[in-house]
């Protein structure tokens, strides 16, 4: 198979290409879905012109940015201590099977109560929603790391530190990178279902707006963007992935 | 096995235990405690109204989760078992599996306007990819040698699949929709927050819109329960299934 | 029935009364696992260790690296007690693949010295003598995953070379690989077993190969291993792989297996 990027890319445009036609016929009305060339029109015309774009834009961003990396960086070193303690994880393995079945997001407005009704509840949110994957992750991640390894190490008689910085890391990336994607996925989505729900700042609360207003051509145009924000993020994260198992695992 | 009931025992006594301290700590503003959540949720479930909810969550979920793990399953077999379609199409699945779809519910409004349709929609909408992408992993991890086996054995494509291809495949489909029920559970629970008037969903955002704590706690602990219910269930299934096969 | 007539002064590695009993566990009962086991190595010999499965021959070779406590007896590396570190001096290569995915095949090699407090200089030249002397250097900057399961067990022996251990432990090393590769890597083995002048222990299922290879080879029974026998090979120094044909050899392996076949057969009926 050559170039499947290019195929995917392919389909892609076709599947946009057949939306943009079936709304200029008229088959699907205005009401409902703008077409495509016009979202990309709102979006462009918002960044230039609108007031709000910008700092709603990058509140979003900034509040994601937190929220993945509280996600990681605790979610790492929780990982680690629970590791450590096998009685612990024996206990708190049905959270972790359980945890992304649950709503969550029911205790926004409890968190609201806690931390206000600002950027501090969104992060929040978003670190709740993706700590649980990083510290997973970082259990399978050390279950995974060959026993053979610590043997090496202290035959070459490296000292605990060098051993976990030389030998442990380096061995648990390829699980790790899949714990960070998953970490800052849902950081992002529960940084934006926060803005839904309680429309503090960001450019989900400006969606909402949009939609209350009947202005479905900005509703769309926002859409668009945190859909092509998302999916570069999901798409760039996934190749490093790529890259690394390649490196590591036998074609 | 004597070990893991006291550690569920353990859990629950924790979970009860920081919850109380937390209420001790944030106050009735923020939280209710555990024993009056329980007891709400038991007033909440005398009403009549109450059920007339439940019983609209229920169709709903049942028709999305329908829909999810039928389209799920499908799609992820088919798309498994054709090397071609998997490298170019699984990407864009994954994909859009993080897209966070809570933004596209003005779009599910305008769609299928105010009612079941959209709730149903939004439901499948989230249980139908993490169906397909487990369903897709299930395919592509089985061992080539037992396809071989079947082409030995002049198998017709769908007996192949019939007696092959789904027997090795099971564990980890079952995997997916476990995940599958549960994201369609919550989708459905957030479809009827914001897209209909019925439905625990519907109770719950109302709980929300005036700040009732106690109803917000309650409903919170019902959809805990049932979650994680259905959870434990399906992994036993799981666990189950696992030891014969794989 | 240990070594015969060994002077102390040539003893290299020992081990005295080492018994290796592991702990009852949640899932089993008590594991006796070795010994008791009396040992002396010569310095500079070649020691094979033949064994039915799950006869302990790997605890008995992490005993001598230092990586597991006797539950009773002692070790003994060039005169000093081993205690519970492994002594300087000691290179292992495992069975299973160490060889780390993250590296190039350079790397790796390079990170056996990762300890030494060698100057870089010093690092390069051997660096590139255990690259060259394990046949690499056309994939010095390839990753472990591109090479054959061979290959990376070279890339483990070459990081084991570059520290200059004076005792080299090898358990199982060329188990992964088909029976032709096996005795080419045998060879290569003696080669750098003569070029090194270092002590090898050899654990191995393969009556050939210990038999092959070996001044001694060590006998063990089935769990809990101890010494059936030990037998001297009487073999030249400079042997190569041709020796199977010497009518030596048929003897050797024919006396190894009478001695191992009963103990197999007890070792596969309790699996």
């Amino acid at each position: 198979m050559k170039h499947p990027a290019l195929w995917r890319l392919a389909i892609v445009a076709g599947a946009v290409l057949l939306i943009e036609f079936l709304c200029r016929i008229g088959i699907i009305d205005r009401v409902t879905m703008v077409p495509p060339s016009e979202m990309v029109v709102a979006l462009v015309r918002m960044s230039v012109g609108a007031p709000w774009f910008w700092p709603d834009a990058w509140s979003t961003f900034r509040n994601i940015g937190v929220a993945t990396f509280l996600s990681i960086v605790p979610g790492f070193l929780i990982g680690l201590i629970i590791h450590a303690l096998p009685r612990l994880r024996a206990v708190l393995n049905p959270v972790f099977l359980s945890y992304y079945s649950v709503p969550t997001f029911v205790f926004y407005p409890l968190l609201i109560v806690i931390f206000g009704i600002n950027s501090a509840s969104l992060i929040v949110m978003g670190a709740m929603f993706g700590i649980v994957a990083m510290v997973s992750a970082t259990l399978v991640a050390i279950d995974r790391i060959p026993r053979v390894y610590g043997k090496v190490a202290r035959v070459i008689r490296l000292s605990p530190w060098q051993t976990a910085l030389r030998i442990q890391l380096p061995a648990a990336t390829p699980h790790l990178m899949t714990g960070i994607r998953l970490a800052v996925t849902y950081s992002v989505i529960g940084v934006i279902a926060g803005e839904f729900i309680i429309a503090t700042a960001g450019l989900g609360r400006r969606l909402t707006l949009a939609y209350n207003d009947f202005d479905t051509a900005t509703m769309y145009g926002l859409i668009l963007l945190i859909f092509i924000g998302a999916a570069i993020v999901n798409i760039v994260l996934q190749r490093l992935e790529g890259r690394i198992h390649k490196r590591w695992y036998r074609a | 096995m004597k070990q893991r009931w006291t550690d569920y025992a353990i859990l629950i006594i924790a979970a009860f235990a920081l919850w109380q301290a937390a209420w001790y700590l944030a106050g009735s503003e923020a939280l209710t405690p555990p024993i009056e959540t329980v007891r709400r949720l038991g007033v909440l479930m005398e009403g009549a109204r109450f059920w007339e909810h439940a019983r609209a969550s229920g169709v709903a979920f049942a028709f999305a989760s329908i829909l999810a793990l039928v389209g799920g399953l499908v799609l992820g077999i088919a798309i498994g078992a054709n090397p071609v379609a998997h490298e170019i199409l699984t990407p864009i699945l994954s994909t859009l599996y993080s897209i966070p779809k809570i933004m596209l519910y003005p779009v599910i409004l305008l769609v299928f306007g105010l009612g079941l349709s959209a709730r149903v929609a939004f439901g499948a909408m989230h249980g139908f990819f993490p169906v397909a992408l487990f369903a897709i992993g299930a395919i592509r991890n089985i061992a080539p040698v037992l396809l071989r086996t079947g082409r030995v054995m002049r198998l017709s494509r769908l007996d192949t699949v019939r007696s092959i291809l789904l027997p090795a495949a099971l564990p980890e489909i079952v995997t997916g929709l476990r995940v599958g029920f549960s994201a369609t559970f919550l989708g459905t629970l957030m479809g009827e927050m914001f897209a209909s008037s019925e439905g625990l969903g519907f109770m719950l955002i109302r709980a929300m819109d005036i700040h009732n704590v106690p109803d917000i706690m309650a409903l919170t602990l019902l959809a805990f329960v049932i979650a994680t219910t259905a959870n434990i269930f399906i992994l036993a299934v799981e666990e189950r299934i696992h030891s014969h096969g794989a | 029935m240990t070594g015969s007539g060994v002077s102390d002064a040539h003893i290299h590695v020992s081990l005295k009364g080492v018994t290796r009993v592991y702990p009852a566990d949640s899932g089993h009962g008590e594991v006796h696992a070795l010994g008791p086991i009396d040992l002396n190595i010569r310095r500079g010999e070649f020691f094979g260790v033949v064994g039915p499965s799950g006869c302990g021959k790997s605890t008995l070779l992490e005993t001598l690296a230092g990586l597991v406590r006797p539950t009773a007896g002692t070790g003994t590396f060039e005169g000093k007690e081993i205690r519970g570190d492994v002594p300087d001096g000691i290179g292992v290569v495992f069975q299973e693949d160490a060889s780390f995915p993250w590296l190039t095949v350079e790397r790796n090699v390079e990170f056996g010295l990762r300890r030494a407090g060698v100057d870089s200089a010093e690092i390069a030249r051997r660096v590139d003598h255990a690259v060259d002397l394990m046949g690499l250097n056309a994939f010095r900057r390839a990753y472990p995953s591109q090479l054959s399961g061979g290959m990376r067990q070279r890339v483990c022996i070459a990081r084991t070379l570059v520290t200059r251990p004076r005792l080299i432990l090898l358990d199982e090393p060329f188990g992964a690989l088909d029976q032709q590769t096996r005795l080419l890597m045998g060879e290569e083995l003696l080669r750098l077993w003569r070029d090194t002048g270092a002590t090898v222990v050899l654990i191995t299922h393969s009556l050939d190969e210990a038999a092959m290879l070996s001044d001694r080879v060590a006998v063990m029974s089935s769990r809990p291993g101890r010494f059936i026998a030990i037998l001297e090979t009487h073999w030249p120094r400079d042997r190569d792989s041709r020796v199977v044909s010497d009518p030596a050899f048929g003897q050797l392996t024919s006396r190894l297996w009478t001695l191992l076949r009963d103990e197999s057969r007890k070792a596969l009926s309790t699996e």
